[in-house]
């Protein structure tokens, strides 16, 4: 269980059809030696699909998988030496604990003795010593994981798919286990590809984050910068909550309502420009004192309270409703404020972030 | 709003009436089915075990149960009735297994149609696909003429009037007691089972061995339990296609009654087959993960 077997997994052109459906166009992503890498998308997007091709149980219409060097497209799932972590945990239930974690190792042929060894040291992992001799059927949804994890690495494989394997246990649960996954990550330095419909697990566990929409890749890329620099619309709206602006243009400068908008980090594009408004960003200020930001008249239309935030529905003068969030402290310029109130939104230049709508269809 | 006063336990007698009627009323929708039960089965195989304790004098007496102890013969047909069963059985499993394996990798559709295939002829009349086999079978037949005619041997062949005769029929028509429930066991591994071996290493033989066939035992133990036990009482297959050759518990039944009107006789052999299956039922409820199928839970 090192790093030194961690391979680099580098996928090109790989296309699968399902009569006139694309889960796969063309896809090209490479997986650095050792990383963590999440497949995110909506369902039917492709990412369980691209995830099987790697596995070896869908076959590709066309298109290229190595593993470091070598070609494996062709290589049947038996031989291909990946650990798997399935939706469905996938535990043999006529077999004890013990023996589903050691089934890779009886099938290599290890001795017994060691094969005890590495199951125990595998279940040490995972932090279940001592329930080898359970049965899968006593054991809870979140014991059937961690074996599933430790059945999946206990014979060292170079590279370790995970298919939405924290989806069938409950929120506190699940996030308790994507730290023990990413820490786990870091210990045993295996190539993960991870898939989840879950935007907050991919930003959590990754080091990054290839979102995927109808068979293609949207964007690659570090969890901060998907989520602060969206490269296209689709991106900006399955991660996190948007509202999407219009912008204008005026002597090469960006618009709304007749106001400039300050975006530094915007470089232009063939498209219509589309501001980003994250709830988050945004922040109740007045005309003096947000003189540096970006600035939006807004009617308040209501106001909800949900414990660790409160969210506001405001429309800007366009008609445009946006929601902004505002922590509940005590004294929070949100608990000043009724419903039908005029107020001044501000956002500041470094978190405007604006989309060419044409970019839908590239991804970077 | 709680102006009302109510007393401690409020409504409480009501809701106990209540629940005592849904009893009842569950109780009378069961009644039709139980008092059939009662006068069909129950009253009769009564009926049948005092008899047998009826002697040839009119009184109580053991003689029936003697005369199975005493006579070689009836010795021989307990054998014959376990051998045919077990054959059958055996028969059963290495034609079914297969069938039933191919049936649950089909696509559901085509898996439909050719379960229609098994299903058809274990829908028409056990007494018609008997003789309909004699007629196949006999010495001048459709199997041996084609036989002959192909050269694939010269001679007729003894297909039927002996225990190849009874073989053929009863497998054939207890094949689909062992592959609907096989299949069914089969269809309800989850295919995650064996890719998740198949990704563990496992070659798909080591795949089928290790994990689709341990997982299926429960269907197989089931459907071997349920055609040898309905073989243990088989009679109409044995008389047609046995030609007084495989006599079987049943068949003795018969000649009991018909020939010798021995009605003590024929209810002792009766009483102890019935004793016997129960008897394999419970060891076989006892050693084997037959789950659901026999009614015990899970």
């Amino acid at each position: 269980m090192s790093q030194s077997g961690a391979l680099p997994i580098s996928i090109s052109q790989v296309t699968k059809r399902y009569g006139d459906v694309y889960a796969l166009d063309n896809v090209d992503l490479e997986v650095k030696r050792g990383e963590f890498l999440t497949l995110l998308g909506p369902s039917g997007s492709g990412k369980t699909t691209l995830l099987m091709a790697l596995a070896g149980f869908t076959r590709p219409d066309h298109g290229s998988i190595r593993f470091g060097d070598n070609e494996i497209i062709l290589t049947p799932p038996h031989k291909r030496d990946v650990g798997m972590v399935f939706q469905s945990y996938a535990l043999f239930p006529h077999m004890d604990v013990a023996a589903n974690v050691g089934f890779p190792l009886k099938l290599r042929k290890v001795g017994k003795a060691e094969i005890a060894d590495r199951v125990n040291e595998a279940l040490e992992t995972v932090q279940l010593v001592g329930y080898g001799e359970r049965r899968i059927n006593q054991l809870s949804g979140g014991q059937k994981q961690r074996v599933a994890l430790a059945r999946a690495i206990v014979f060292s494989p170079r590279i370790l798919l995970m298919d939405e394997p924290l989806s069938a246990l409950d929120k506190k649960l699940r996030e308790h286990m994507q730290i023990e996954l990413r820490h786990l990550h870091e210990k045993l330095g295996m190539t993960t590809v991870y898939v989840t419909h879950d935007q907050r697990e991919a930003l959590t566990m990754s080091d990054r984050i290839a979102v995927i929409n109808h068979g293609r890749l949207m964007q690659l890329d570090t969890p901060r910068a998907i989520y602060d620099r969206p490269a296209n619309r689709f991106v900006a709206d399955f991660i996190g909550e948007s509202t999407f602006l219009e912008l204008g243009m005026k002597n090469g400068q960006l618009t709304f309502g007749g106001d400039v908008i300050k975006a530094p980090g915007w470089s232009g594009g063939a498209g219509k420009p589309a501001l980003i408004l994250r709830p988050e960003r945004l922040v109740i200020t007045s005309r003096a004192a947000g003189k540096n930001m970006n600035l939006f008249t807004a009617t308040v239309r209501e106001l909800v309270y949900q414990g660790d935030t409160s969210l506001m529905y405001a429309c800007l003068a366009d008609g445009t409703e946006v929601t902004v969030r505002a922590g509940t402290r005590t004294g929070a310029a949100i608990e000043n404020i009724a419903i039908g109130d005029d107020i001044t939104l501000g956002l500041h230049p470094d978190d405007t972030v604006v989309i060419d709508e044409a970019a839908e269809k590239t991804a970077s | 709003m709680s102006s009302v006063s109510l007393p401690a336990n409020p409504n409480e007698n009501l809701l106990r009436q209540h629940a005592a009627r849904e009893k009842w009323v569950l109780l009378g929708l069961s009644a039709p089915a139980l008092v059939l039960v009662l006068v069909v089965m129950v009253l009769p195989v009564g009926w049948l075990f005092y008899l047998s304790f009826i002697g040839s004098e009119g009184t109580f007496s053991m003689e029936n149960y003697a005369r199975m102890l005493e006579s070689k013969s009836y010795g021989r047909i307990f054998v014959t009735t376990f051998k045919v069963s077990l054959l059958t059985t055996a028969i059963c499993i290495a034609i079914g297994y297969p069938l039933a394996y191919f049936l649950s990798q089909l696509p559901s559709r085509a898996a439909n149609i050719c379960m229609l295939a098994v299903l058809l002829p274990f829908w028409t009349s056990l007494l018609v696909r008997t003789y309909a086999w004699l007629v196949l079978l006999q010495r001048k037949g459709l199997i041996n003429n084609w036989g002959i005619e192909a050269g694939l041997w010269s001679e007729p062949l003894a297909l039927v009037h002996n225990l190849t005769g009874t073989l053929i029929g009863m497998v054939h028509i207890m094949l689909p007691f062992l592959v609907l429930p096989l299949y069914s066991s089969m269809k309800a591994i989850d295919p995650d089972y064996l890719k998740a071996a198949s990704n563990l290493g496992a070659r798909p033989a080591q795949s089928f061995w290790q994990v689709f066939f341990p997982l299926s035992l429960p269907g197989l133990f089931a459907g071997s339990l349920i055609v040898f036990v309905l073989c243990l009482g088989f009679f109409v297959t044995p008389a047609v296609l046995g030609g007084g050759k495989v006599i079987m518990v049943s068949n003795q039944i018969t000649n009991n009654i018909e020939l010798f009107f021995n009605w003590g006789a024929a209810s002792a052999l009766g009483v102890v087959l019935l004793v016997v299956t129960l008897v394999i039922l419970y060891v076989a409820s006892k050693l084997l993960p037959l789950n659901n199928v026999l009614g015990g839970g899970h």
